[in-house]
């Protein structure tokens, strides 16, 4: 559509046949992608769909396996982040590569400083340098300040004058709009017209299809690793791209099954967390799985962390089995039977250095301790009925935590909160990062608990499970709850829809 | 084919050297702590003697004693600079009570009791004021001197009790009593560490604090009672020093933090929390006094021997970090 200033006939960039497989996943297969010089060009995919890796091999950060790379038509190897830049290809990231303590100035020449004689800073040139990049994006900032006393929105900028400061030829931005107000999309929108005038082309990655529609010129999908279609916006509707992005995928088994729902076990009213959600109701029943989809920064994660009282919260009422509760801290959630299987099994569900058996008891062990000892015999009884149960990959329970397989950890993680018998069971992010084979062990499992009469609430970015796990299905956007579905009326189509902020007319 | 070359000689590097290095890793601070004693009992005669021996475990027993408060400290990823200071301040409030003729239990029981209370300030200002541990267990060293130096006024307190000097110079059966002292709180120790709810929340708290509060553990009650637990041991070698010393001094234990960090260091507990041992402090704690009597025997320098100390403590953390 824009098409301002390529110097030649040829894209700018090409990318064809691009391979890229990890030890037991093929991330990429035979994938193209062509940008032109002077336009926005969107990059849209469902998760795992391989957005990050080819933008990783763009960026020098990860080598193809096959497939080529052409710059103005000529063929490139870009084999560092480093040698990327120099070609004039840029990348913003999607968490922020900057130093909070630096002042603006320096985050934006960190590593190429300008230098005097003897390798001295040149910090007049770079201050007036950098007045001058930010004064092109229409920025009144000091460049002295320190970049952590910025809004998130303001560093995004500096991210953005930095990109610009090395001359790039190609931005890649990977969801920059994830942690900015609508207000503060708009401006960025504006800087990103800014730079399509000039020449520069974009690569814009996000999960916000609305965004699509009002910045991009043409739009590329993948679905599985491979590429799917290129467009022209204008050519597309919402609802097309969406379907594109969703294809017919093959229709994984789920060991599902459906109980008679008893009565509410948790619920949840008016939870409010400033900034972060608002207004959030719900209601588990006794042997029901609920479903919570959204994007990243929907908010979902954290409305389950405010449930356990991990994180605070400003208002709302949280009944359990009919009965209002307050929960203060992670220690009163799990006294009142609330489990957590955090997202980040690593960071947050195990610790790495302890052994499975610790790990699996920790939540419980005051109780094993009746009189100051523990009591080993209970605990090992305790420890070998949850391996049987669960049918852990241990060598022993002395083994340590961090020498098991991601799906063995995050069976640990879920034998913790079998242990304190929870009659709620939150589970953010179940199964990612784990085989197929786990996966399906970790679904037979949540039907297992369902059927003892436990409430789970699962969050989860993966489409599939969702719609084959969940009784019920809520959709998050941007801190609320949007749409709720039934399991027999969900739609991927639906979800999506909602989940990228456009509540559809009929529910 | 250079290619191949180098890695079938790795392949067989790692396979001759695995059980040796299994049997370093795990046992590796005792043979250190024998070969050190064998080295020193052939250059010196005097060296192996039971009185010399018994006169080393007495000598260790204070320095001991703080290094296993300090474990704790280290196995949740702190630290706490402020023992030193905390011996002398209990030390000095034990002999003021005792001077004033006081019965026993009440000018230890005031002594034990100051040292666990300036832990728990420690550690409520570390986990309810959130000050790094460096930080407010370093202001703690610098108040608690300055309190003994002003309730002292700068001078000694003598004229303690024999009955308490006995705690420090005596013997049961043949025994030191520090010594005994020593092997109670480590058993103590030991026993809290492996078989109870708080020693599994220390390893859980310094393994990974975040997980361990998601876990349900009261993080900040626990490390808060931690850093009691080093004031407390700060106190009770306050009482095996004062004792010895015959006399409360006010800049007894300057200095001491070091030691005692270098004994949990030797023994093998990480500084980044949720790995190491008590029983390993002990004999780091030993091959530091082992060292220091090795070399007053060898007639070496006290300027050397700091020089000799050092060397060797940055030898075994070297060593235990490519054995890992």
């Amino acid at each position: 559509m824009t098409t301002q200033t390529a110097s030649s006939d040829a894209p700018l960039l090409q990318m064809q046949g691009i391979d890229k497989s990890f030890p037991g996943v093929q991330a990429l297969h035979d994938v193209a992608l062509q940008v032109r010089g002077g336009e926005v060009h969107a990059l849209v995919g469902e998760n795992g769909a391989g957005k990050s890796t080819l933008m990783r091999i763009l960026g020098g950060v990860h080598q193809r396996d096959r497939g080529e790379i052409l710059w103005h038509g000529r063929p490139l190897e870009i084999r560092s982040p480093l040698e990327a830049r120099a070609h004039g290809i840029s990348i913003i990231h999607q968490e922020l590569n900057q130093v909070p303590g630096l002042s603006v100035a320096e985050n934006i020449f960190l590593g190429r400083e300008p230098r005097r004689a003897l390798g001295w800073v040149d910090w007049t040139q770079m201050r007036v340098r950098a007045t001058r990049l930010l004064a092109d994006l229409g920025l009144s900032i000091d460049p002295r300040r320190r970049l952590g006393t910025l809004t998130v929105a303001e560093q995004q900028l500096v991210e953005i004058a930095k990109a610009l400061s090395s001359e790039a030829e190609l931005v890649i931005m990977d969801e920059p709009t994830a942690a900015l107000t609508s207000e503060e999309t708009q401006r960025l929108f504006g800087f990103i017209r800014d730079l399509r005038a000039r020449g520069v082309a974009i690569i814009y990655i996000t999960h916000r299809l609305e965004e699509v529609f009002s910045i991009a010129d043409r739009v590329t999908v993948l679905r599985d690793g491979q590429y799917v279609s290129t467009s022209a916006v204008g050519d597309i509707n919402l609802d097309e791209l969406i379907r594109l992005m969703v294809g017919r995928r093959l229709t994984e088994k789920f060991p599902k099954e459906t109980f008679a729902p008893g009565k509410p076990v948790l619920e949840v009213r008016g939870l409010t967390r400033a900034g972060v959600f608002e207004d959030v109701s719900f209601v588990v029943h006794h042997g029901e799985i609920l479903g919570i989809a959204g994007l990243i920064g929907s908010g979902k994660t954290e409305v389950a962390h405010a449930v356990f009282g991990a994180d605070p919260i400003d208002r709302g009422e949280i009944y359990l089995d009919g009965r209002q509760v307050a929960i203060p801290s992670p220690a009163a959630a799990i006294a009142l039977g609330i489990g957590l299987v955090t997202e980040d099994r690593k960071r947050l569900g195990l610790i790495l250095q302890m052994s499975v058996r610790d790990n699996i008891t920790l939540p419980v062990i005051r109780t094993l301790a009746p009189a100051a000892f523990i009591r080993r015999r209970r605990e090992q009884a305790l420890v070998a009925q949850a391996i049987r149960d669960l049918h852990m990959a241990v060598t022993s329970p002395e083994q340590l935590a961090r020498n098991l397989s991601g799906g063995t950890q995050q069976k640990a993680v879920v034998a913790k909160w079998l242990q304190t018998h929870a009659r709620v069971l939150l589970l953010a992010e179940p199964t990612r990062g784990i085989d197929v084979g786990a996966k399906v062990e970790m679904y037979r499992l949540m039907v297992d608990l369902a059927r003892r009469g436990v409430g789970i609430v699962m969050i989860s970015s993966e489409m599939p499970e969702i719609l084959g796990m969940s009784d019920r299905i809520l959709v998050m956007h941007d801190g609320r709850i949007t749409a709720e579905f039934s399991r027999e009326r969900a739609t991927q189509e639906a979800i999506l829809a909602s989940a990228s902020g456009r509540t559809p007319s009929a529910v | 084919m250079q290619f191949d070359r180098a890695a079938v000689h790795a392949a067989l590097g790692h396979l001759r050297l695995t059980p040796l290095r299994n049997v370093l890793r795990r046992f590796g601070i005792a043979i250190a702590f024998l070969l050190l004693m064998g080295t020193l009992a052939v250059l010196s005669p005097p060296f192996a003697t039971a009185s010399n021996l018994f006169n080393i475990a007495r000598q260790v027993s204070i320095n001991a004693i703080l290094a296993a408060g300090m474990t704790f400290v280290i196995l949740t990823a702190g630290i706490d600079l402020s023992v030193g200071s905390v011996l002398a301040y209990s030390g000095a409030i034990m002999a003021g009570v005792l001077v004033s003729n006081l019965p026993l239990f009440v000018g230890i029981g005031a002594g034990l009791a100051l040292g666990a209370l300036l832990g728990l300030l420690n550690g409520v200002i570390i986990t309810r004021g959130k000050v790094q541990p460096f930080i407010a267990t370093l202001a703690m060293l610098t108040m608690a001197r300055g309190a003994t130096l002003v309730y002292t006024d700068g001078r000694p307190i003598t004229g303690l009790p024999d009955a308490f000097v006995w705690l420090g110079e005596g013997d049961l059966g043949w025994i030191p009593v520090p010594v005994v002292i020593m092997g109670v709180v480590f058993v103590i120790g030991h026993l809290i560490l492996t078989q109870t709810v708080l020693g599994r929340y220390v390893y859980a708290i310094g393994g990974n604090e975040e997980a361990a509060r998601l876990s349900g553990v009261n993080v900040a009650a626990y490390k808060t009672l931690v850093y009691g637990i080093s004031g407390l041991l700060a106190a009770v070698s306050a009482i095996i020093l004062t004792a010895r010393l015959n006399s409360a001094q006010p800049t007894a234990g300057s200095g001491y933090e070091l030691d005692a960090i270098a004994a949990v260091v030797l023994g093998g507990t990480t500084l980044a929390g949720g790995e190491g041992s008590v029983g390993g402090t002990l004999l780091g704690a030993f091959i530091i006094g082992v060292i220091n009597n090795g070399l007053n025997l060898l007639n070496v320098s006290a300027f050397y021997q700091q020089v000799v100390k050092g060397a060797v403590i940055l030898l075994a953390v070297l060593l235990d970090r490519r054995l890992r």
